[in-house]
Order: structure tokens, then sequence, then C-alpha cells
């Protein structure tokens, strides 16, 4: 049997007393695409950065490539090795919604950041491997430019390049295209569609029903913190087994 | 108005100014380097950390800089281990005394400056850093620090302002920057006028071309390349 590239396992999150992930477990297997769908305070974005520690779980288990990230409670906190979630995060790519791209630098400086500076690659190498990037998100003529000169839907195609120059195992995204204009979410959309052609892992939070049934290999449906429904896009969508998901596929797909 | 007089002690005003700016120069450049790590330690998420610069901070922005440079010029001599430290050369010269003094000003309101910035960088600009495997200390190089220093180069520029004119203290400790200079000279010739008039226009002319240089360099740091094309208001 070979290892899961992603395993997050009975993840609890907690905010103030508030219980926003009450045991939620995903596994992705090399090269899914899993989609992670619910109405909005089901804490499907809070379980994305559970994953890649941006908030760090009460409890759970993560593991990418078999790696497990270890993180005790403690009384006033949590106890866990920061180098071993850098290194965890630089195999696991995240896609924001809102880009957040570093303003101070040109896109090409933005995508050659972290191949140089975290994975020490030199920067005529990673220069190269990001201009291949930019090409493949359809952004090769404005490599020179800076993010504030670009719409939102190239910031985002920019964001997504970012993330594919650390050669992630598996990339998170974060509601993509929820802070685009609706002309523009076709092209990031794409972006992301060629990605899953190719064989990336992927896990997707998003409200984009038609993509996530046409993309997604499996769909994680979360009500309340928990995994409501789970299983194959094609029968999920085709007919979901609970009620709640009926209802929320009803109101989104019309 | 005695224009002849103006004219003539130009040369030595102008001697006067180049003091002043040597000691702005030096203790705004030993000043950042100072306040670097206190405004890191004022964003520190440790309690503790956080209290330890308060103190600094609040006694240097809370009193004169004429009482910091006499506790520095008079009030550190009265101590013997001060007269008998390798250092009393150096503290003993007035000049030095004016450049710790002035550092250590600047160093304050510097990192009050720059700890604002640093609380203003957009916190997902700093998620994404860490989200690509960034540590702490390379986000803050690569990315809190770069957006900070943009975003503080407009206050910074008025305090280097202050800086100019604050400088004139120094003429109290027998320093000839441009004010001792000019006091100098009225010493001689009783046509305080002239040359206080003199040695403020050699002021403004500092101010001018600074605030000239901060503007420069806020256009040059921009975020977006070219915002503005040149030969146009």
């Amino acid at each position: 049997m070979d290892t899961p590239a992603l395993e997050a396992l009975d993840i609890h999150k907690s905010f103030l007393g508030h219980e926003v992930l009450r045991g939620v477990s995903v596994r992705a297997r090399d090269g899914e695409v899993i989609a992670i769908l619910g109405s909005s305070g089901s804490g499907k974005s809070t379980f994305l950065r559970c994953v890649n520690f941006l908030e760090v779980p009460e409890s759970g288990t993560v593991r990418v490539g078999g790696e497990e990230v270890r993180v005790r409670r403690k009384r006033n906190g949590y106890a866990f090795d920061q180098k071993q979630i850098n290194r965890l995060r630089a195999r696991v790519g995240f896609v924001f919604q809102s880009f957040n791209l570093w303003p101070h630098r040109s896109v090409l400086d933005n995508i050659v950041e972290a191949p140089v500076h975290v994975r020490r690659i030199p920067r005529p190498e990673a220069v190269a491997r990001a201009e291949s990037l930019l090409e493949k998100v359809g952004m090769a003529d404005r490599r020179d430019l800076y993010p504030n000169q670009l719409s939102g839907g190239q910031q985002q195609r920019a964001a997504i390049a970012r993330a594919l120059a650390m050669d992630p195992d598996v990339i998170l995204f974060d509601e993509p295209t929820s802070a685009l204009d609706p002309e523009l979410v076709g092209e990031v959309l794409g972006v992301i569609r060629r990605l899953a052609e190719e064989g990336r892992t992927m896990l997707i939070v998003t409200h984009e029903m038609g993509f996530a049934r046409e993309v997604s290999d499996r769909t994680v449906f979360l009500h309340q913190g928990r995994v409501e429904e789970e299983g194959e896009s094609s029968e999920v969508f085709a007919g979901p087994a609970s009620d709640r998901m009926r209802r929320f596929l009803s109101g989104h797909l019309t | 108005m005695d224009l002849r007089l103006m004219v003539d002690s130009l040369p030595q005003l102008l001697l006067g100014m180049l003091a002043t700016l040597e000691l702005v120069a030096l203790s705004g450049a030993l000043g950042v380097v100072l306040a670097v790590p206190v405004a890191l330690a004022r964003v520190s998420p440790r309690a503790w950390v956080r209290a330890a610069p308060l103190g600094y901070i609040f006694f240097l922005r809370g009193t004169p800089l004429l009482v910091q440079i006499f506790l520095v010029y008079y009030g550190l001599g009265q101590f013997e281990t001060v007269r008998e430290s390798v250092l009393w050369p150096v503290l003993r010269e007035a000049y030095w005394c004016a450049i710790i003094a002035f550092t250590l000003n600047t160093s304050a309101y510097t990192a009050e400056i720059l700890r604002g910035a640093i609380q203003a960088v957009p916190p997902g600009e700093v998620e994404a850093a860490r989200a690509l495997g960034m540590s702490h200390a390379l986000t803050l190089r690569r990315v809190v620090l770069p957006r900070a220093v943009r975003m503080a180069l407009p206050a910074y520029g008025n305090e280097v302002i202050l800086m100019v004119k604050g400088s004139a203290l120094a003429s109290t400790i027998t320093l000839l920057d441009l004010t001792g200079m000019a006091r100098t000279i009225i010493a001689k010739t009783y046509k305080p006028l002239e040359i206080f008039l003199a040695a403020g226009l050699l002021y403004l002319l500092i101010t001018l071309v600074i605030t000239r240089l901060i503007r420069r360099a806020e256009t040059h740091l921009s975020t977006t390349a070219n915002p503005r094309p040149k030969g146009r208001p």
C-alpha cells in the first residue's frame, strides 16, 4: 500500500471556546484532487489552514508524504518543532483567497523568493523555472510588473505560480476565486484545471460547484465542523446521501 | 542690514553647517541601527520582551533633548568609574557626548515609527511567506522589514528634520555646529540679526534638501514601478 500524499486526521480546532472543527479527517492519495465544500462557517477554510499550521490545531495528526508533524498541548499554548513545520510548509503549497503577493517585489521576484531563500536554488536556475511557470499560467509578459499593476485574476495566477515554484507535493487552495470579479474567475479556474490534468495532488475549498464537480476526484462536505458526507465526486454530485448536502447543492447549482 | 557681513561670514557658517550635517548623519545612522532591535522587541509575541524597551522609549521621548545632552556631557563625568574607564577619552569629548545623546534620542522615536509600520504590514503577506516555509527570521528580513521601511519613510523624514533642528542644542556644550558657529560670530560682531538670519536660511536649505531626498527615496521604493512618469508634476 502506498503512503497517501497528505493525511490530516481527526483535526480539532476552536476559537474562544467555539468549536470550529470537531474531528475532521481527509486523506489525499497521490494525484488526487479533493473538493472541500460547505456553507460559510462550516470550518472548511480553518481546516485547510490547520493542514499547514497557519492555524495550530488543538489535536489531530498531519502527515505529508508519511512524515508526521507532532504538536503537543502545553499549559499556555502548543509545543511544536518550528523547523519541521517550515519543512512541511515548503512541501505544501497554499493559495490564498486574497492572493497575498508581496507588493514590493515584481511578479518574477515574488515567484523566485522562496526557491532562492528557502530551497537555496541558484537564482539563475530559479528564474528560468519561474519563467516557465509564468508561461504556464499565461503571465510570461507580466514578469516585471508589480502586483498593484495586475488585475485580480492575474494576481491569483501569479500567486499560483509562486506556490508551484516550490515544487510542492500538495497544493491547498483556499477559495481561490472568491475575491475575483465574475469575469476573471474563468482564467484562474482554467489554470487549476490544467494542474489537475497534470496529476497534481490538490485540496480545493471552493464555492464554484460546477468546477468542483468537473475537476475533483472526491468531494468532502463539511457541516458544523464535521465531515457530513464524503465520496467520489461523480456520485456525490449525482445523488448526495445526506439531506444537508442535497439542500446545499440545490441551493448552489441553480 | 549688513548684507556684506552675512556674505563674509558665510565660509565660517558653511563650516558650521558641515558639522551639523555630520552630527545628524552619524547619529541618524547609529540611531537607525539601534532602532531596529528596539522596534522588533516592541512587536515580540512575548510580553516580557515587549515590555523591555518601554522604559527606554518612555524616558527618551519624555525628557527634553537638552536634558539628555547635559546628562551625558556633565552627568557621566561624575562617576569615578567612568572617568577611569578606557572610554573616558571618548566620553569627555563634547562631540561624542552629543553623538551619544542624539543617537539615543532619535533611536527611540525611530523605533516607534518602525513599530507602527511593522504592525501595519498586512498579515496576509506574512502568512504567504510562512506558508512557503520561510522561517520567522527570513520572513522578517525579506518581507516584514522591507515593507515596514517603505511605510515608515514619510514619518522618518519628519524625524530627520526634527533632528536637524534639535542638533542646534549641540552648541550648548561648546560644539561649533551651525548654531554654535553663528553664536561665535555674533560674540565678535554683535550682529545677531544678520548672522542668525543667515544661519536660519542655511537650516532651511538643509531641510529642503532632506525633504527632496526622502521624497525621491519614496518614489524609488514605491511598490509600483514608475508611478510617476518623468517631467510631469
